[in-house]
Order: C-alpha cells, then sequence, then structure tokens
C-alpha cells in the first residue's frame, strides 16, 4: 500500500521537479520507486537481467554522472585519453556499471532499507546520503553511502560505498594496470570484452 | 628478491611504507606473484567443493533455519568482540556485546534467535586485527591465506589470536568441533553466494578486484565505518 503510492508519487514527479529536490529526498524516492517495481515483477525475480538493466536505464542511470566516475577511476590516466576516448570509456564503464548492478537488484528479496538523516549545510555542493540494508541471512546491517553533487541539472551520483567500499576506487589499480601494460586503447578492449560477455545466469539459484 | 619482499613486508608492517612499490599494480601487495597463485587455488577450491555445498545447504535449509544457525555461531562471537571493543577503549560498545551475548543465549535459545539487534542493540563487527589498526598498528602487505582467503599481515596475526579465542575452538572432541566449524564455514558462504555472483560480474581482474575492495573494507572496519577522507589524486578533477 506505502510502496504504491510512492510509485505513485514518483511517477507523477516530473523531471523538473527532480531538478529540485534535496539529495536525501530524491535518493529515497527513486530506491522506492525501483523497490515497489522489483517486488512486483517476476521476471526480474527469476534471474532476468535484460530487464533489470531496462530498469536501471530508465530509472538509475539518469542520476549519475559517469564521466566524472570514470575520471576518478582512472586517476591520473584520464588525461592521457583522447576527448573521444574519455567519452567512449564513460560509455563502457556505465555499461560494465549497469551490468553489475542488475546482478545484484535480480539478488533483492524483502530486505529493510533505512535511510540516515542527512548531515549537510544547504550551501553545500557535495554531499554524503547514508542508508543500511539488512541483508537476509544475517543479522549486521551494510551501509551504502552515496557521494552526490549538485549540478544544473539536479543532484548527481558520482559514487557508491557499500560497506565502506566504493564502487569506483576499486578499480583503480585494474584500470591503471591496464593502461600501463595496454595503454588506453587497451583498457577500452578489455572493458568492451567484458561487457560482451554474456549476462551472468542468476548464482543464486540452486 | 625473497628477502628483499620479506623485509618490504617487515618495513610495511612497520607502517613504513615508502619506496617498497614493486613492479605490480598496488604497493599495498608486495607479495603479489605469491598472493595470486593462492588466490587461484582457493578460487579453484571454491568452485569444486565449497560453492557447490554452499548452494546445496541454501537450497535444502529454509531460510529461517539459515537464519537461526548463522545466528548461533554469530552469538558465540559476540563475547571476543565484547573484549575487542573494550581493549579499543569502547566500553558502552563492550557492555552492549557482552549483554547481547547473555541476552540471545537465553532468551534467544543458545543464539539461534537474535532479540537484541531487535531491541536496539546492533551486532558490531570487531576482531584483534581491528584492534591493532585501532591502536596504530598498520595493515601490512596484503596477503591472501590458503583457504581463508583476503587478509594482511597485521590481520592474519590477529586471526591467530581470534582463532585462539573461538569457543568452537574451546569445545573438546576433534569431530565434533570439525563439524561445527564446517557448518559454519558453508553457513558463512551460503550467506555470500549472492556478493560473490556480483563480484564475478564487476571484476576485470578478479584478483586485484577483491584486493582492492578487501582492504577498502577493512581500512573502514578499523575506522567504524568512518574512516577520514582519503587523499584525492591530484589529477581527478583537471579534466571537469
Amino acid at each position: 500500500m506505502k510502496n504504491s503510492f510512492y510509485l505513485l508519487f514518483a511517477l507523477l514527479v516530473p523531471l523538473a521537479l527532480a531538478q529540485q529536490l534535496a539529495p536525501d529526498v530524491l535518493v529515497k524516492s527513486i530506491s522506492e520507486e525501483v523497490v515497489a517495481i522489483l517486488k512486483k515483477d517476476k521476471d526480474i525475480q527469476a534471474g532476468d537481467t535484460k530487464k533489470a538493466a531496462d530498469l536501471i536505464e530508465a530509472k538509475i542511470v539518469p542520476h549519475f554522472n559517469f564521466i566524472r566516475m570514470t575520471r576518478i577511476a582512472m586517476a591520473r590516466n584520464w588525461r592521457l585519453a583522447s576527448p573521444e576516448q574519455q567519452k567512449i570509456l564513460a560509455d563502457e564503464f556505465k555499461t560494465l556499471l549497469v551490468r553489475t548492478y542488475s546482478t545484484a537488484i535480480s539478488n533483492y528479496r524483502d530486505q529493510q532499507i533505512d535511510y540516515k538523516p542527512l548531515r549537510a549545510k544547504p550551501e553545500d555542493t557535495e554531499v554524503t546520503v547514508r542508508s543500511e540494508v539488512k541483508p537476509s541471512g544475517s543479522s549486521q546491517p551494510v551501509s551504502i553511502d552515496y557521494e552526490m553533487e549538485k549540478t544544473p541539472n539536479g543532484w548527481k551520483v558520482y559514487d557508491v560505498k557499500v560497506g565502506g567500499v566504493s564502487l569506483v576506487t576499486t578499480y583503480r589499480d585494474t584500470f591503471a594496470s591496464e593502461v600501463r601494460e595496454n595503454g588506453v586503447e587497451g583498457l577500452i578492449k578489455s572493458l568492451a570484452a567484458k561487457n560482451r560477455q554474456p549476462e551472468r545466469s542468476k548464482a543464486g539459484k540452486a | 628478491m625473497v628477502k628483499a619482499k620479506r623485509l618490504c613486508a617487515v618495513l610495511l608492517l612497520a607502517g613504513t611504507s615508502a619506496g617498497c612499490a614493486t613492479s605490480g599494480g598496488n604497493p599495498a601487495d608486495p607479495l603479489e606473484p605469491l598472493n595470486r597463485a593462492v588466490f587461484g587455488f582457493n578460487d579453484a577450491a571454491d568452485r569444486a567443493v565449497i560453492k557447490p555445498v554452499a548452494r546445496a545447504y541454501r537450497a535444502v535449509l529454509p531460510g529461517t533455519v539459515r537464519t537461526g544457525v548463522s545466528n548461533f555461531f554469530s552469538n558465540l562471537e559476540d563475547i571476543w568482540i565484547s573484549m575487542n571493543d573494550v581493549l579499543q577503549g569502547k566500553f558502552q560498545h563492550g557492555v552492549d556485546d557482552l549483554g547481547r551475548f547473555l541476552f540471545n543465549s537465553t532468551f534467544g535459545i543458545a543464539g539461534i534467535f537474535d532479540f537484541a539487534s531487535e531491541l536496539g542493540f546492533p551486532k558490531h563487527n570487531e576482531d584483534f586485527g581491528q584492534t591493532l589498526g585501532s591502536w596504530g598498528v598498520g595493515s601490512g602487505a596484503y596477503l591472501v591465506l590458503p583457504i581463508l582467503g583476503p587478509s594482511t599481515i597485521r590481520d592474519g596475526f590477529g586471526l591467530l589470536l581470534d582463532t585462539q579465542a573461538d569457543l568452537v575452538f574451546q569445545i573438546d572432541g576433534v569431530p565434533v568441533h570439525n563439524s561445527l566449524y564446517a557448518t559454519r564455514a558453508i553457513g558463512a558462504r551460503a550467506n555470500l553466494l549472492d556478493a560473490s555472483s556480483v563480484i564475478e560480474q564487476a571484476a576485470l581482474d578478479k584478483y586485484a578486484f577483491v584486493r582492492d575492495a578487501w582492504l577498502q573494507r577493512r581500512r573502514n572496519l578499523v575506522y567504524d565505518g568512518d574512516p577520514p577522507r582519503e587523499r584525492e589524486e591530484p589529477d581527478d578533477e583537471s579534466t571537469k
């Protein structure tokens, strides 16, 4: 009941309004919207990662800044890439993260998500939105933190930290050693190859 | 060469990481070739035996039973967690965690139910490696242990003590405590089945991905979820 209310609410919120939403309100409304869809979607629950990826593309991707994420993951090697390569890199990295996330959310069941109060000043342009998820089979909650920046198009996420582990910086060493060995082109090739691999079937299924 | 690396590891352990970077990627991983070999072995053992057993375990037992098993072992850890709280000067957590153990062991029927969490006494994550970290001991070189997986030199030492303090270890009778160990390990692996499928999808180089995630995770735990911000790479923002 509550969820369908949020779903209705989220559908009615035009994008123009999303641009003015406070960062914590934005994160909460998007995740509640997505969770409501997940709970109803039997295909995604059965492991249809393609459908999960479409959902992520439509609902979540518009609120992320993939250029900045890629730049952080590339660190000093970002400058070695031409503007054209930077665009391709950001695109491939986005695809990789969307596919990873679609594997993760197809495992979603009834885990409870709690949002922490936002600790930020009104004039801040970079904030951390904190939340906690209780995974099934364990009583210890896992923190999920969203690093966000204010842009003219509303607040955008540029990093997600799960249990303190950054989705973006975890790739730094991998990217750096790939560039060191095979150059920027080599990194693009290996990202593209990874993205062409067939989606993994749901591993949780026994 | 080996000697140089060992010296390197000792220096890293002492917290002076300067000048120890070898040809590999991460300066925190001077033992990379050795670690990769052990990681490969662990991965093969996981695929061949551990993961299939964990999957069967998850398929056969209903969720409530699995949670009960996981809670039972988790409850036994709370005493040692409480001692580590005290060693780190977190006395309130120490009292709470001892309270969790006493409460869950009795009202929670030998720890099968974690009522204390529901009453607002959340489980804490502590071990002796984190205690050493809170005392200012650097993590030292990254180390992949056979079967046990990712660790560091500091956390490996910590684990030796954790094992001695493990209540399951105190139980007499090798068959009993071996089967308890096995059940605990399989249960823990079953809880990670979803996470490991995500890693398979995420990683370009699984070894490096697990290492870098693990090192961040341990740092986060030492600082109880609120680590000081790491320096940003100087060129992160140059082409904004």
